[in-house]
């Protein structure tokens, strides 16, 4: 199910030094393309259809059309990614449409406590850093043979 | 593969790229789970002299198979013991596991589950009257941590809302260890050892895919994880479709190769997953039998895992086949089982599941449960979704298709193919399963090569760490890493190879392909070199047909893996005419050649096991049956980079956990 970028609304991320598609793709399909600065999916056959570009794009120029292998032309399922949820909007090729909205994350982005002044004591022990600032106590078996 | 392998490709590689030299105490190669553990533990015991970096071939954010998502957290212990935790995993894996891996991980695994929760992630929970809340309306209920019940498909699994599960993790990750601390878009490509330390690992290579620009790090010690490994065997959709694999298509088997290659020790590469899923869209099938409880039927209709020909061929694997939970591979079995008896295809019965669950609620709960069942694709394979879509399938209406995939290697999942690695230094372990290091001391995570550490699908014989359990192992690998760089603070990372030798080796197939593209008309089809494309396809065909991938119904023969065998040899030697005009292709070529050495490793193991431990994810024809008496070990392969032979032995299991 190939990712693929409609030519009008791609602005080539405003000719920004990296584009949000090309930052994004784990496997490293979306390029720019220098002349009409307009994104594409530089191989199809190994996209993963994981959605992270079309997540990402801030313009909504990358869908995904089913891989043409098994898929029958007609349907899209599209997210519109937020600070706090998603919402899908997924259509059938008889028409049917059908919303879901989910949560994505309890906290505002950017707030993950790293715990960055976290020290840890003792280097010997088994403990994790958290753990071991909690005064965990590592189980053994109950039981050896 | 329609790779525009053309100089055209919009990063062109050039023939002397620049070279950028680091040295770092501890370096974290790949920026999954585990790294992304590592990443957060790291600094946390790091002293201030001492120094770490991280590197991803991708973008952090979604890098890894995480990427899109999850719907669950497959190890959450909660008022489960590590001891039953052991159990459950022994079982599924027939009988063969690292124990004390096992236990430990599941000692420190529900940690970085009450982190995922405390930075963001939202995780179901159940109501006192039983209900399911989503995550963000769970909340009322407070956390895991604080004692709020998760919603559990089973005994193991926890509900989340995961699409932005990478997202949430790698910030973490991130602000820990500091973006001046790690890069993106750097490919590692080898391993070194060290110029005067036997068998002492000291630097990783590779390049950037963004620029021409080759990385050559030193460091007294490193993880290695960067998954397990993908598209080694055909998958069954072969044009387009080639890239809905299951498991997440770029993840290579750069941690088993480059780890082999520096002379680690590897064990149970026989091991694989070949799970069952959605046909052609690969979606999960975990939450419809666990959470909604569907049944599979065959073709006739029958739930056929009830049927007195499925016990007859559960009880031929007993002790597993009987037990309460049938292992993985098992299922595999029965449904190849009713396939070949003619009694295909198989069926997710969602209808009547679907049916049954909503006798008991009212048209909101229904609801509600029709957006659980479609949020299980959409967290974590939205195109199965559009499957749906595209086919007109409600899943009230119309049942769905299951069937086995291509088989994968991996090591967190429901495998336990990867690296032979010491456990945590305890009384109650054997001492076969420590490993000493140079001083004798014991590193947890480290593998048979002196400050070389995995973690995630990187580390062998113990598999269902999944996502949770690869983000603590990480963080007990990035403990253990500081550990060793300050025991050997005085040692001083010298490479082999010099830096002209280094970037001849990384940047060879561009070196090839300018050397030879313009003798003829085709980019594509020069004497001279093969496109990485082309030998993907080459091995894929070679694998499938003989080293039993789905063609033969995951069935292989001794004489069929001695053809393989021969055929996985050529291939390395051709790999020295890899070409790639472009930084992209120049990443594919490397990573084919990393799939290559992945995967003879695993048909080694194979060919060396005389039985079929693991019957429904391969079949040795000529040993179809497991062989307890002879087989019930270990075994391990070690390639020798001095000689360039492999060597493949036993090692034996040790129980620790009593039945
Ligand atoms: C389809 C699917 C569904 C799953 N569902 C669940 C689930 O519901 N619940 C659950 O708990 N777990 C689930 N898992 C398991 C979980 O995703 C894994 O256990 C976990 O991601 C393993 O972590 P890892 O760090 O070993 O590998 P990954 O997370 O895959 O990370 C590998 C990293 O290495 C990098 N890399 C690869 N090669 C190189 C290289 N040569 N140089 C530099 N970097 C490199 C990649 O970019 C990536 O960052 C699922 C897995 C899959 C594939
Ligand atoms: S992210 Fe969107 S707008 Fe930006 S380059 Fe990619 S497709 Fe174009
Ligand atoms: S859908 Fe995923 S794999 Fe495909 S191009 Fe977009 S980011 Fe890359």
């Amino acid at each position: 199910m190939p990712s693929y970028v409609i030519t009008e609304k791609c602005d080539g991320c405003k000719g920004g030094e990296k584009t949000a598609c090309e930052y994004i793709c784990p496997n490293d399909l979306m390029v720019l393309e220098p002349n009409t600065m307009k994104a594409y999916n530089q191989e199809p056959d190994q996209c993963w259809e994981c959605f992270s570009c079309v997540k990402i794009c801030p313009s909504q120029a990358i869908e995904v059309r089913g891989y043409s292998d098994f898929v029958p032309l007609g349907s899209s399922v599209y997210p519109m990614l937020g600070t706090e949820d998603i919402m899908w909007t997924c259509k059938f090729r008889n028409g049917t449409i059908k919303r879901f909205k989910f949560p994505v994350r309890t906290t505002p982005e950017g707030s993950a406590n790293a715990y960055t002044d976290l020290k840890g004591k003792d280097l010997e022990s088994e403990m994790l850093s958290t753990e071991e600032a909690e005064g965990y106590q590592i189980p053994k078996p109950q039981a050896t043979v | 593969m329609a790779l525009p392998n053309k100089p055209q490709g919009e990063r062109k590689a050039v023939r002397d790229p620049e070279v950028e030299e680091r040295e770092v105490d501890v370096l974290i190669v790949g920026g999954g789970m585990a790294a992304c553990g590592a990443a957060f533990e790291v600094k946390k015991w790091l002293g201030d002299d001492q120094s770490v970096l991280l590197v991803d071939k991708a973008a952090m954010e979604r890098s890894g198979a995480v990427a899109q998502g999850l719907s669950a957290i497959n190890t959450y212990l909660g008022d489960n013991t590590p001891d039953d935790y052991v159990r459950m995993v022994r079982n599924d894996l027939m009988g063969i596991v690292r124990e004390d891996l096992i236990f430990d991980l599941g000692t420190h695994v529900d940690d970085s589950v009450h982190l995922f929760e405390e930075w963001g992630l939202p995780v179901w929970k159940k109501t006192e009257e039983g209900k399911n809340m989503d995550g963000k309306k769970g909340l009322k209920l407070g956390t895991l941590k604080s004692g709020a019940q998760p919603v559990r498909t089973g005994k193991w699994q926890i509900m989340i809302n995961g699409e932005s599960y990478k997202r949430i993790v790698s910030e973490a990750a991130k602000m820990a260890i500091g973006e001046e601390n790690m890069m993106e878009r750097v490919f590692i490509v080898e391993l070194l050892l060290d110029k005067n330390k036997e068998n002492q690992v000291a630097g990783a290579v590779g390049f950037s895919v963004r620029e021409n620009k080759v990385f050559i790090i030193k460091a007294k010690t490193m993880m290695v994880a960067c998954g397990g490994a993908v598209n080694i065997y055909q998958p069954r959709s072969v044009g387009e479709g080639k890239g809905r694999a299951w498991y997440p298509v770029w993840n290579a088997g750069s941690t088993y190769t480059m780890c082999m290659k520096v002379g680690a020790e590897l064990s149970m590469m026989e091991n694989r997953f070949t799970p069952a899923r959605f046909k052609d869209g690969y979606g999960p099938v975990g939450a419809w039998f666990l959470l909604f409880k569907a049944k599979a039927l065959n073709g006739l209709g029958e739930v056929y895992i009830t049927s007195d020909a499925a016990k007859n061929e559960l009880e031929k694997y007993a002790p597993y086949g009987t037990a309460a939970i049938t292992p993985t591979c098992l299922r595999n079995h029965l449904m190849l089982f009713e396939m070949k008896e003619g009694r295909g295809p198989v069926q997710m019965d969602t209808v009547t599941a679907l049916a049954e669950l909503g006798k008991t609620m009212d048209k909101k709960e229904l609801k509600h449960l029709e957006s659980e069942a479609w949020e299980d694709f959409l967290d974590m394979t939205c195109g199965q979704a559009n499957l749906w879509c595209a086919t007109n399938t409600e899943p009230e209406k119309k049942t769905s298709e299951i069937m086995p995939t291509e088989p994968y290697l991996l090591g967190s999942h429901s495998g336990c193919c990867g690296l032979w690695t010491s456990g945590p230094d305890y009384d109650w372990i054997p001492d076969a399963y420590k490993i000493k290091a140079d001083n004798g001391k014991v590193y947890n995570r480290m593998t048979t090569v002196n400050g070389l550490f995995t973690s995630g699908d990187g580390v062998g014989c113990s598999g269902h760490k999944f996502s949770s359990g690869s983000h603590a192992e990480g963080r007990i690998a990035a403990k253990q890493m500081v550990r060793y760089a300050k025991d050997h603070a005085d040692y001083k990372p010298e490479l082999p190879m010099s830096k002209e030798e280094i970037v001849d080796m990384v940047y060879k197939p561009v070196r090839v392909f300018l050397d030879n593209y313009e003798y003829t008309t085709d980019i594509d089809v020069n004497p001279a070199y093969i496109k990485p494309s082309g030998m993907a396809l080459r091995l894929m065909k070679a694998t499938n047909e003989y080293g039993a991938g789905h063609q033969t119904y995951y069935e292989t023969t001794s004489k069929m893996l001695e053809i393989v065998m021969d055929q996985l040899r050529v291939m390395r030697e051709d790999c020295e005419k890899l070409a790639a005009g472009d930084l992209h292709e120049l990443m594919r070529a490397w990573e084919i050649y990393h799939r290559i050495w992945t995967v003879e490793s695993h048909l080694r193991h194979i060919q060396f096991r005389k039985e079929t431990r693991y019957p429904g994810f391969y079949y040795q024809a000529d040993y179809p049956k497991q062989d307890d008496e002879n087989w019930f070990c270990f075994t391990n392969s070690k390639y020798d980079p001095k000689t360039g032979e492999w060597d493949t032995f036993k090692r034996d299991y040790v129980q620790i956990i009593p039945d």
